[in-house]
C-alpha cells in the first residue's frame, strides 16, 4: 500500500517552491576515447582544456583560434558536419559571452562541442568558407546576441526586421519587448502620431482589477457601476428577493401583492 | 443554413422580385464572401479543412480567392509577428471595398499564450475586426459559424455606408 502522506494543508502549500532551480552540472570525465584523445592531440596547444559531457567532447579554445581549430577538426579529424552555431549570454555574470560550435563526424558517430568566449563588443571570425550552415547560424548570432561575425558575406538581421532595435535574446531584454517593440507595428503601417489612437498593447486581456467597478463586482460588495472603490466599499448584506410567493402545493409563483 | 431576406414566392409567380437595394445588394455580398487564402499559422489548417470536401465551405458561397483584389473578406487566421503585421495591412488594404475581417483563433484574438515582444497583441492593432472566433485552433463548424455569423451582420447593413452604425449591426 502506498505511505501515507498528510493532506491538511495540500493545497495551501506549492509542492514546488524553487522558482530558479537551477539544474546539476552534468559530470565532466577525462578523455579516455581513442578517437576523442587523437582529435585532442591534433589540436595540440591551442586546446586549453578539454572533457567529455554525456559522449560528448568538449574543447575550451581561444576566440581567436575558432577557424584555425574548426579547421583542423574539419580536415584531419572529419568532422564534417557543423551542425549548430550559437551563444550564450553571460555577460551579468562573468560579462563575457560563450559562443559554441556543435560538431559531428559521421564516419565516427561522434561529436565535439567547440567553445570559446568572448567579452562584449569585440567580433568573432566568420568559419562560412568551412561550413556553408554557418551562413545563417552566423546571422542569427549577430540577430539574437548582436555579436558580429569578421568577414561574414551577408551579416544581416535574419529573424527579426531588419529596422528592429535591440538584440531579444540577450538576458537584458525583456520578454515583453521594450518600448520600441512595443509600438513597432503601430510605427510602422500608421506612424508614431496614431500611438494615441490605437494605445497601448493589452498584455493581461484576463487580468482583474480590484478596484475596476466596470467590468467587476464583488459578491456582498455591491457597489454602483463605475462607482469609485480605492478608498474602501461598505458591505451590503444579500438581499433576497421577496416580491414572488410560492405555492408549493401546485408548483405555481405570484407576485406578493400582500404590501 | 443561409436565411436571407429576399422572399422569391411573394410576387405571385411572375418573373418578377420585388426587393430593395439595400436587400439586393446584402443577398449577394452575404452569399458571396470569398475569402483571401492567406493563413498564418496553425489556425490556417483548420481554415484549409474549412475549404475541403469533408466541410465544405463552397455551399457558403465562400471560395477562396489567391489575390486580394478579387476576395472582400480576410481570415487572420494564426499568430501575427510583429515582423508580418505590415504586410497584413498591405493585403488588407489592397482588398476593395467593403471588406470585412474575421480574427480566427486567439492568437489572432489577443496574441494567445504568444505573450512575448514579437507578436502582435491583437489583430485589432493594425486592422478593424469584425467577428472573433475564439478557440485554438477554432475547429472547421466554428469557421463556418463565424461566415454565417458574419453573413447575418451584412444583412444587416445599409447599402449607404455612412449608416451603418455599430449598435445596428450589433448581433447579439
Amino acid at each position: 500500500m502506498r505511505k501515507y502522506t498528510p493532506k491538511d494543508n495540500v493545497q495551501a502549500k506549492a509542492y514546488y517552491t524553487d522558482r530558479f532551480w537551477v539544474a546539476p552540472r552534468v559530470p565532466r570525465q577525462a578523455v579516455e576515447d581513442e578517437h576523442f584523445k587523437a582529435v585532442v592531440e591534433a589540436l595540440g596547444e591551442r586546446v586549453k582544456e578539454a572533457y567529455v559531457e554525456i559522449n560528448n567532447l568538449v574543447l575550451h579554445i581561444d576566440a581567436t583560434q575558432n577557424y584555425a581549430v574548426l579547421e583542423t577538426l574539419k580536415d584531419t579529424c572529419g568532422y564534417k558536419i557543423c551542425s549548430e552555431i550559437s551563444a550564450v549570454d553571460y555577460l551579468a555574470k562573468e560579462g563575457e559571452f560563450e559562443i559554441f560550435y556543435q560538431m559531428l563526424n559521421l564516419d565516427k558517430a561522434k561529436r565535439v562541442r567547440v567553445v570559446c568566449r568572448l567579452k562584449k563588443g569585440l567580433a568573432i571570425e566568420s568559419v562560412v568558407p568551412l561550413f556553408k550552415s554557418a551562413n545563417f547560424a552566423e546571422r542569427e548570432m549577430y540577430d539574437m546576441f548582436g555579436i558580429k561575425a569578421n568577414n561574414h558575406p551577408f551579416l544581416k538581421r535574419i529573424l527579426m526586421p531588419d529596422d528592429w532595435e535591440g538584440h531579444p535574446l540577450l538576458k537584458t531584454y525583456p520578454l515583453q519587448g521594450d518600448e520600441f517593440a512595443s509600438w513597432y507595428e503601430v510605427d510602422k503601417i500608421f506612424g508614431k502620431e496614431y500611438r494615441d489612437i490605437i494605445g497601448p498593447e493589452n498584455r493581461d486581456p484576463a487580468r482583474i482589477d480590484r478596484y475596476d467597478t466596470k467590468r467587476f463586482s464583488r459578491v456582498g460588495y455591491e457597489v454602483p457601476f463605475d462607482a469609485d472603490i480605492s478608498s474602501g466599499e461598505t458591505k451590503t448584506p444579500i438581499e433576497y428577493s421577496t416580491t414572488f410567493l410560492t405555492d408549493y402545493n401546485t408548483g405555481t409563483k405570484q407576485l406578493d401583492k400582500r404590501k | 443554413m443561409a436565411q436571407h431576406k429576399v422572399n422569391y414566392a411573394s410576387n405571385g409567380g411572375l418573373p418578377v422580385a420585388l426587393t430593395s437595394v439595400d436587400k439586393l445588394l446584402n443577398w449577394g455580398r452575404s452569399n458571396s464572401l470569398w475569402p483571401l487564402t492567406y493563413g498564418l499559422a496553425c489556425c490556417a489548417i483548420e481554415m484549409m479543412a474549412s475549404g475541403g470536401s469533408r466541410f465544405d465551405f463552397d455551399r457558403l458561397g465562400t471560395i477562396f480567392r489567391a489575390s486580394p483584389r478579387q476576395s472582400d473578406l480576410m481570415i487572420l487566421a494564426g499568430t501575427l509577428s510583429k515582423k508580418h503585421a505590415e504586410f497584413a495591412r498591405r493585403l488588407y488594404d489592397q482588398m476593395p471595398e467593403p471588406k470585412w475581417v474575421i480574427s480566427m483563433g486567439s492568437c489572432a484574438n489577443t496574441g494567445g499564450m504568444f505573450n512575448t515582444y514579437a507578436t502582435v497583441q491583437g489583430v485589432d492593432r493594425i486592422v478593424p475586426v469584425d467577428i472573433y472566433l475564439p478557440g485554438c485552433a477554432p475547429r472547421p463548424e466554428t469557421l463556418q459559424y463565424a461566415v454565417m455569423m458574419l453573413q447575418k451582420k451584412i444583412r444587416k447593413e445599409s447599402a449607404n455606408m455612412k449608416k451603418n452604425k455599430k449598435q445596428d449591426l450589433r448581433l447579439v
